[in-house]
């Protein structure tokens, strides 16, 4: 194993990070979205329509491969469409869950469902064959460079940390913020109570309604960013692969770091190690049977971590009490 | 008593209405609260107590009328608008959030206004300090002024170091005993309710509602409780306390409102009332206050205990080396401090905890009944006969000899195989469907009703068929025979209810237990366990349930009775079996023993008999 191996293992393991942690958000708040893998293909459906609005200002597919427009627009439409979208996904479930009282597994079943097809449809219709090369053109361009400063051939170091994209840096960050606003400040500490116990937290004044739309919002745009990343930066703007496994992936992350965002990053690492691990296996042992057998290794890990959470029954590991229960004040 | 004779009102209630559903929870509510003052709300089950605070404190929004706070008209949307107004209230169950920490609860919910307020509270402080100083014509040092920005500052954002030292300091000011630190999951009753006080407090809560406050505390605890209540409305503060014992409603309060079906009957002054008028005015008729106890007849022993030992969940042996004897006919009262073993008892004998040692021997009232293949196999039947188990109608006994498989079911089914005496079975190590397939009925009313006895999502008809389930036709469910039972405990019991498909969970405490209750009956039980039975029902439900259970024991089943009130185990039971600590203190006649008696015997082991 080489440090192209694991380069490759951070690189994957960010989609998986955008996810686990919009979902930590969004669990945190007592809403169990299921939709994750959904809301990721909503926020790559709408960088795929900020893409193609790009390609028609700037003049075609051809004009951007060549260089034409300016990559503050490029990305400022992509980002700005995929918040759009993977938001209105989260909108969409707070108004069904929250406002309309859906089951809240149900709704996320649908949101994924949803999700998966319009990425699908739109994708399909927007970036035909033909002009594929535009989009793989704003991937390479815009998204899957790396810093200013290319340090792609230095030493193992800057290889191994240096050599990334933006958005791979922003992730950690964002992990690293997220972790410091759930248990560290008051909105934290709100939107923890309101995960427990929303009865409590109503009775004690904070606006359960309110922090549950804004976390489940929230928490959907950086899940959406995970589809941004994914499509543009990782697959430099290659439409053949699913997503939907990528989300699931993420959902089983949130149960392996405990709710913990930055038990998140080293989560999605072991994830994305073993999400790899095939590649350079198969090169070792030729045996068929190992690659997918390795890849059951992540869910197998969390299925250890549940078991490890129930024996140990400690509180502070528990999942948030009130995960996946419909909160309404005047219920008796 | 510094109460009413300042006359402010803080709190005006004004022709409050609430209806849930087809149920009118408050019809036009006028209620006042003075300044200062401790009002004790009073009323049965249901009778709109809780509601109408729950309407002050902004959990529900009334349907008409309108509520003045301090002589302004106050809109209440939600429990920060009630928090805003200086209403605090602290709710019977509980609303803390478990894996925080005392302070962590405390200052949840509290946004920037209310942070800034602090400050600016604490400012005033400092700056009348240092007015002082300058007064006695000292300047304050630099540091102390470096000192008292530090402290301002600390106050504007949201801190948890710096709010555990105001919880320390508010604590030491009103005498209550709470570490800010100490997770909640990890807190008796009693510190969650003095955590839950603190926290109303902590955000300057003017008028502060209790809601069964007593309820689940130790007579200490309440002394405690009563004294701190004291003290706040020494300092002004306006006091709501919601309760149905009577007699903490003439110790603590200065006036009393009586609540009755959702109206609000009258306010009296404590000091010119009695319980009986108190209680006249709560049930609106007389009640009788005499329970009735029947003579027992056709005594039998039905359930022995022998040797008992059992764990309860924390793996501590909390009823130690227990033996007793339950007989039909015979109401045994268990009576003891709670939390002596007696829930882990009466779930051992149920076949809910396993036992550690020692067992449990059912008589199962047989003799001279015909063997069923009901509960036996054929099998069974013919194995027992070679023991001698059975006799003919004559009085011969039966060893099927030489008879055919079909003779011998063709005997059974014309009843005329018989029991030669009553069958004994040992318990220990069944499960409560292995023992219900035995044919030993068993009934329990446990302590927590809705989490052990109902299912408070589901409606009447299906929690009672909980009991009957297996009894359908072919795969599918017999709805209509639970739905008859229980349109007849509706009708029996008097539960007040919108109708038999109404969820468990719309129902107030009393009702739910009825439901239990009647359910439990209607099994026709041989043993009928009931823990607290009467725990927060009203004087009403109460007497209804102690008549049924003197009927249950009038109709030849041993009733075992759980109760932490002695002047109704007194008057209700036959024996009382008195718990020191999970092991028995003594057993006394309920017909002759005194309250004290009891009560030396529930702190002490064994010597007094």
């Amino acid at each position: 194993m080489n440090i192209s191996f694991f380069v490759g293992v951070i690189s994957i393991m960010v989609v998986f990070l955008y996810g686990c942690i919009g979902e930590i958000i969004t669990e945190k708040s007592g809403h169990l979205n299921l939709g994750t893998p959904g809301v990721m293909c909503f926020g790559a459906t709408g960088a795929v329509v900020g893409a193609r609005i790009f390609i028609n200002i700037t003049g075609g597919p051809d004009a951007v491969r060549d260089g034409a427009g300016s990559p503050v627009l490029g990305i400022f439409l992509l980002v700005l469409f995929c918040l759009i979208f993977a938001g209105i996904a989260g909108l969409l479930y707070c108004f069904l869950v929250d406002t309309l009282r859906c089951n809240q597994n149900a709704t996320g079943l649908v949101i994924t469902t949803l999700g998966v097809g319009i990425y699908k449809f739109i994708g399909s219709i927007l970036c035909p064959q033909v002009d594929r090369h535009g989009f793989t053109a704003i991937g390479r361009r815009f998204f899957s460079s790396p810093l200013p400063v290319d340090f792609r051939n230095s030493n193992w170091f800057t290889q191994l940390f240096l050599s990334y994209s933006t958005l791979v840096y922003i992730a950690i960050i964002i992990a690293i913020i997220v972790f410091i606003i759930i248990k560290k400040t008051r909105i934290g500490l709100n939107l923890r109570a309101v995960g427990e116990n929303p009865g409590t937290s109503d009775a004690s004044g904070v606006n359960v309604t309110r922090y549950k739309y804004v976390a489940t919002i929230v928490g959907s745009l950086i899940t959406g960013l995970g589809g941004l990343y994914y499509l543009f930066d990782y697959n430099t703007g290659s439409m053949e692969y699913s997503l939907e496994g990528l989300g699931w992936i993420a959902v089983a992350l949130v149960i392996f770091s405990i709710w913990n965002t930055g038990l998140a990053v080293f989560g999605s690492f072991v994830f994305a190690f073993f999400y790899q691990l095939p590649t350079p296996l198969s090169n070792i042992i030729k045996n068929e049977a190992i690659s997918p057998l390795v890849s059951t290794l992540p869910y197998l890990i969390t299925i250890l971590v549940l078991i490890t959470i129930s024996i140990f029954n400690k509180k502070e590991t528990q999942p948030p009490s009130a995960l996946g229960l419909t909160y309404f004040r005047e219920d008796r | 008593m510094l109460t009413t004779s300042n006359n402010i009102k803080v709190v005006e209630l004004k022709n409050i209405t609430k209806v849930f559903g087809s149920k009118v929870a408050n019809l036009n509510v006028n209620l006042d609260l003075y300044k200062g003052e401790i009002l004790s709300i009073l009323g049965e089950n249901g009778s709109g107590k809780t509601t109408s605070m729950n309407i002050i404190s902004g959990l529900y929004a009334p349907d008409e009328g309108s509520i003045y706070i301090n002589g302004e008209l106050a809109k209440i949307n939600s429990p920060h608008d009630s928090l805003m107004y200086g209403i605090g209230m602290v709710h019977q169950h509980f609303k803390l959030v478990d894996v925080f920490t005392a302070a962590e609860n405390i200052v949840l919910g509290l946004d920037k206004q209310d942070y800034a307020n602090f400050a600016k509270k604490i400012e005033e402080q400092e700056e009348s300090r240092f007015a002082e100083l300058r007064k006695q014509g000292k300047e304050p040092s630099e540091e102390e002024l470096k000192e008292s920005k530090k402290r301002i500052n600390a106050a504007k954002s949201f801190n948890i170091k710096n709010a555990a030292s105001r919880i320390k300091e508010m604590c030491d000011r009103y005498g209550f005993e709470l570490d800010p630190n100490k997770k909640v999951y990890n807190m008796t009753v009693s510190e969650k309710q003095t955590l839950e006080i603190v926290k109303a407090l902590y955000r300057n809560a003017n008028i502060l509602i209790l809601d069964e406050p007593t309820a689940v505390l130790t007579p200490q605890e309440i002394d405690r409780l009563f004294m701190v209540i004291q003290n706040m409305r020494n300092d002004g503060k306006s006091i709501v306390i919601i309760t149905h014992k009577l007699n903490e409603v003439m110790r603590i309060s200065d006036r009393v409102a009586i609540f009755r079906k959702g109206e609000h009957v009258a306010t009296v002054e404590t000091n010119k009332t009695s319980i009986k008028e108190l209680t006249d005015m709560m049930v609106g008729a007389k009640v009788d206050l005499e329970i009735e106890r029947s003579t027992p007849t056709d005594v039998a022993d039905r359930l022995f205990v022998n040797n008992l030992s059992v764990k309860n969940n924390d793996g501590r042996v909390v009823i130690n080396d227990v033996s007793f004897v339950a007989r039909s006919g015979e109401i045994l009262g268990i009576a003891g401090i709670s939390g002596s073993g007696q829930k882990e008892l009466l779930e051992a004998i149920q076949g809910l905890r396993p036992l550690e040692s020692g067992e449990i021997i059912f008589h199962n009232p047989k003799k001279d009944k015909p063997a069923t293949f009901f509960h036996k196999t054929l099998k069974k039947i013919k194995a027992l006969a070679a023991h001698g188990a059975f006799h003919d109608p004559d009085g011969k006994r039966i060893n099927f000899k030489g008879m055919s498989n079909k003779e011998i079911r063709k005997m059974v089914n014309d009843c005329k195989v018989l029991f030669y005496e009553d069958e004994i079975v040992n318990l220990k190590g069944k499960n409560p469907l292995q023992i219900r397939e035995l044919g030993i009925r068993l009934s329990f009313v446990p302590e927590d009703r809705l989490g052990m006895g109902l299912v408070s999502n589901m409606n009447l008809v299906d929690n009672t068929m909980l009991r009957s389930y297996r009894h359908g036709h072919w795969i599918f469910l017999d709805r209509e025979r639970p739905r008859k039972l229980i349109e007849k405990i509706i009708k029996e019991l008097d539960v007040s209810t919108p109708g038999t498909n109404t969820q468990i969970s719309k129902l107030s405490g009393g009702n739910v237990q009825k439901v239990l209750v009647g359910r439990e009956i209607a099994l026709a039980p041989k043993v009928f366990m009931a823990a607290y039975p009467v725990r927060g029902l009203d004087i009403n439900s109460s007497y209804t349930i102690y008549n049924l259970l003197d009927k249950q024991k009038c109709s030849g089943i041993a009733v075992i009775y759980v109760g932490e009130d002695l002047d109704v185990l007194l008057a209700l039971c036959d024996r009382i079996m008195v718990l020191c600590d999970g092991r028995i203190s003594g057993f006394v006649d309920a017909r002759k023993a005194t309250k004290e008696q009891i009560g030396e015997m529930m702190t002490r082991h064994g010597e007094v008999q």
